[in-house]
């Protein structure tokens, strides 16, 4: 009797533990997709994406999912068609990011933004396709993402597209004779523009005097790579990384006395707002970015108080590219009369057809359209620093 | 013979609680009643199932401790998908593949085990962890530098330049490309393969352990000294349980890998090797079932925990914790010692409480 009686204790135990797991998603997910702010869901259509919200690259996957939220907390004031967002976190990691997507799945999930970045959202992106969701990722920039994908497309310029465009605008503008490249080469983001700035340097005919690498785990000295930029006589740095070790090496290059002209790429954009960091420094750095927090542009201007007034920093290209995003989703929802009742491959195909035949006027560029493989056409704006603050190039 | 039964009994009862949850789980997703997210992990939980068994191998059976075996994972992942993508022609069959593809994996991953294991395993005390965790960072650093690519004249390979110095064909692909990892992998992972990789593993085992040479390696572990005085050879025994160890954990890592779309070398960093003593110790050195309870209540635990958000990975810790309390502490010791004394040895028990019928 007593044998009987602790193996269906047991049994009702392990029952519990099952009924607990299998159960706990459904009530979760409205806990936390009420801080969005959607609470009053009148058939609201379901955006998710996954992001890294911890982390060491937590502030990518913070920004994005704060610009999408301010974009949908605006979109459903407006009345008429509702949004309702919901981030999970990915931790930068391909193998979270599907559990983050399928957890998101049972969310009922009917529009996707992807993952941020590029790794996880190659992931999710063969996930979506699978499952015929359609995705749009603000800032995975990498080619495989969209890669063979009819339902995958990108807010943010692909990799080759930010490297051929540096090199043309460096050749064109006639900004240096000799360049010196110093990128991350366990980086898919830095290694994807430095193929491609390579290739094309070579076409023009622009001349590569020394190429330097660095990885996650020696990015606290760059000595050695500016010393072999300044022995071969570089008159120009490119720098396609991001701008936390960029800083570090504007840094070291003074104190080392060389001044090359210094041309970065959109992961620069955010420099000036770096805690601690000497803007003095930066001073005549160049860089191509599809966004910019101090322009005077009205919609801008509007973007950066109100994400300020929520968020209390500046937001950075991920949080314009996350909000324009979700506005390109809303005008595509409206004009193919999309509605939150229809099942997430229907809105799929309808969303492919508007996307690759409309024009979308956001944060990050006007007039932006997308072609079948899914990346964006818009084009990047020059910016140089001048007093701490961004100036257009031209 | 009391205790050679016992073992056995105990391995059945292994055998059959894995076939069952597989019934189970197949049965859910038949009738469609498993979430997406239950779904999606059971491929990465027979993987770290595996994993969690073969450094069991290693660190209960052979007791040596080794903090690399994430390194293994990798090798075995990045082979396993090589030869997967090289012989997508050659053999179309998706599941005949992936069982290629294992074996080139397990092979690799056991030729880097033979490798680390033959200087060092000569060694006495703590070297083994030492150097298998410099292994686990070396094979980040080689992969993140290796490129690798097929076309009409077969494999090629490059290191530390990037994927344009292959001088691929036209038409070729590049496979690994440096620190981007390998993209576009076809999806071939199930979770019956899983499962029968769980079953293999679970077979190699206990009849290593069972064996004559599974009693050598347990008899150094116990007491070197005594083990060598009896002619026992040291280095060979505890190679055959490292290699092996090595060995499995690379068929898990190309299950891994070929569940994903993309993966990257840094993924099987140090942490991952850390997960993985992690399942083995919460399980209990040299017990195989809770390795296989641990490895999947600890991959499922951060994703029901979802719904805490920002807080989750300070719930899990937290709950790591009370487990590893729990689990020490004498009072629920000897409840589930009374447990299993009343689950497993019903004869005995009846013989001396006359049928249970007294407390």
């Amino acid at each position: 009797m007593k044998k009987f009686l602790s193996i269906a204790l047991a049994l009702v135990l392990i029952v519990g533990c099952f009924a607990a797991c299998g159960t706990k998603t459904e009530p979760a997910a409205t806990d936390t997709g009420a801080d969005t702010g959607a609470a009053t869901t009148t058939a609201a259509i379901k955006i998710g994406g996954t992001g890294p919200l911890t982390g060491g690259a937590a502030i990518y996957g913070n920004a994005a999912k704060n610009g999408a939220e301010l974009a949908v907390e605006e979109i459903n004031a407006l009345g008429g068609l509702q949004f309702e967002l919901k981030y999970e976190d990915d931790a930068h990691d391909a193998e979270k990011a599907v559990n983050a997507y399928n957890a998101l799945k049972d969310w009922g999930m009917q529009v996707s933004l992807g993952s941020v970045t590029s790794k996880p959202c190659e992931a999710t992106s063969a996930e979506t396709f699978a499952d015929r969701i359609f995705a749009i990722t603000p800032s995975a920039s990498s080619t495989s993402v969209t890669d063979g994908k009819d339902n995958m497309f990108q807010m943010c310029f692909a990799d080759p597209n930010q490297g051929s465009a540096s090199a043309q605008y460096i050749f064109d503008k006639k900004m240096g004779t000799k360049v010196a490249v110093i990128y991350k080469n366990d980086d898919v983001y830095s290694m994807g523009i430095y193929n491609t700035f390579e290739a094309k340097a070579t076409e023009l005919g622009l001349e590569i005097v020394s190429a330097t690498t660095f990885t996650e785990d020696s990015q606290n000295d760059f000595s050695v790579q500016l010393t072999e930029a300044k022995n071969a006589g570089a008159d120009l740095i490119f720098l396609p990384i991001y701008y936390t070790p960029a800083s570090l090496i504007l840094k070291q290059a003074k104190d080392m006395g060389y001044a090359p002209k210094f041309f970065g790429v959109d992961g620069m954009d955010g420099i000036l707002s770096l805690e601690n960091f000497d803007t003095s420094l930066a001073e005549g750095v160049m860089l191509l970015t599809p966004f910019n927090a101090d322009s005077t542009d009205a919609k801008t201007a509007s973007f950066v108080s109100k994400f300020q007034e929520k968020y209390g920093e500046i937001p950075n290209q991920f949080a314009a590219d996350a909000y324009d995003c979700v506005y390109a989703i809303y005008q595509a929802c409206n004009n193919a009369g999309v509605t939150a009742d229809m099942s997430a491959s229907d809105i799929c195909a309808k969303m492919i057809e508007q996307f690759t035949t409309m024009s979308f006027d956001g944060l990050t560029g006007t007039g932006m359209t997308w072609d079948a493989t899914g990346a964006v056409s818009k084009t990047p704006k020059g910016m140089v620093i001048k007093d701490g603050a961004y100036v257009g190039l031209d | 013979m009391n205790r050679i039964s016992k073992t056995t009994r105990s391995n059945s009862l292994t055998y059959a609680g894995v076939i069952a949850a597989f019934i189970i789980l197949q049965i859910m997703t038949g009738t469609g009643s498993i979430s997406s997210s239950l779904k999606g992990q059971l491929v990465p939980i027979c993987a770290y199932v595996v994993m969690a068994i073969s450094l069991n191998l290693t660190v209960g059976i052979s007791g040596e401790l080794s903090l690399g075996h994430a390194g293994f994972m990798s090798v075995g992942a990045f082979s396993g998908v090589v030869a997967a993508m090289s012989l997508q022609q050659a053999i179309p069959l998706a599941p005949l593949r992936l069982a290629v593809s294992m074996v080139v994996a397990g092979i690799f991953a056991g030729f880097a085990g033979v490798l680390v294991g033959i200087p060092v395993l000569r060694l006495k005390g703590d070297y083994l962890a030492i150097v298998t965790l410099a292994f686990g960072e070396i094979i980040k650093s080689i992969v993140n530098n290796l490129y690798v690519g097929v076309d009409g004249g077969g494999l090629h390979f490059a290191m530390l330049k990037n994927a344009n110095s292959l001088g691929l064909e036209e038409g070729g692909k590049v496979i690994i490309n440096g620190p981007m990892g390998i993209s576009g992998i076809t999806k071939i992972s199930t979770f019956t393969a899983g499962f029968v990789l769980i079953l293999f593993t679970l077979f190699i085992v206990f009849n290593l352990v069972k064996s004559r040479t599974g009693r050598a390696i347990m008899a150094i572990r116990d007491n070197r000294i005594a083990a060598e005085s009896v002619g026992i050879g040291v280095t060979k025994y505890k190679l055959i349980a490292f290699v092996t160890s090595a060995v499995l954990a690379g068929m898990a890592g190309a299950l891994f890998a070929m569940n994903y779309s993309t993966i990257v070398a840094s993924k099987f960093d140090f942490n991952t090797s850390i997960l993985i003593l992690v399942f083995v110790v919460l399980g209990g050195l040299g017990n195989m079932w809770g390795s296989i309870i641990a490895a999947t209540v600890l991959t499922i635990l951060p994703e029901a925990l979802r719904s805490f958000s920002d807080y989750r990975m300070l719930v899990y810790s937290i709950v790591l914790i009370i487990v590893m309390l729990a689990t020490n502490n004498p009072l629920i010791k000897n409840f589930l010692g009374d447990i299993r004394n009343r689950l497993f040895k019903p004869k005995r028990n009846k013989k001396l409480e006359g049928g249970g019928t007294n407390e």
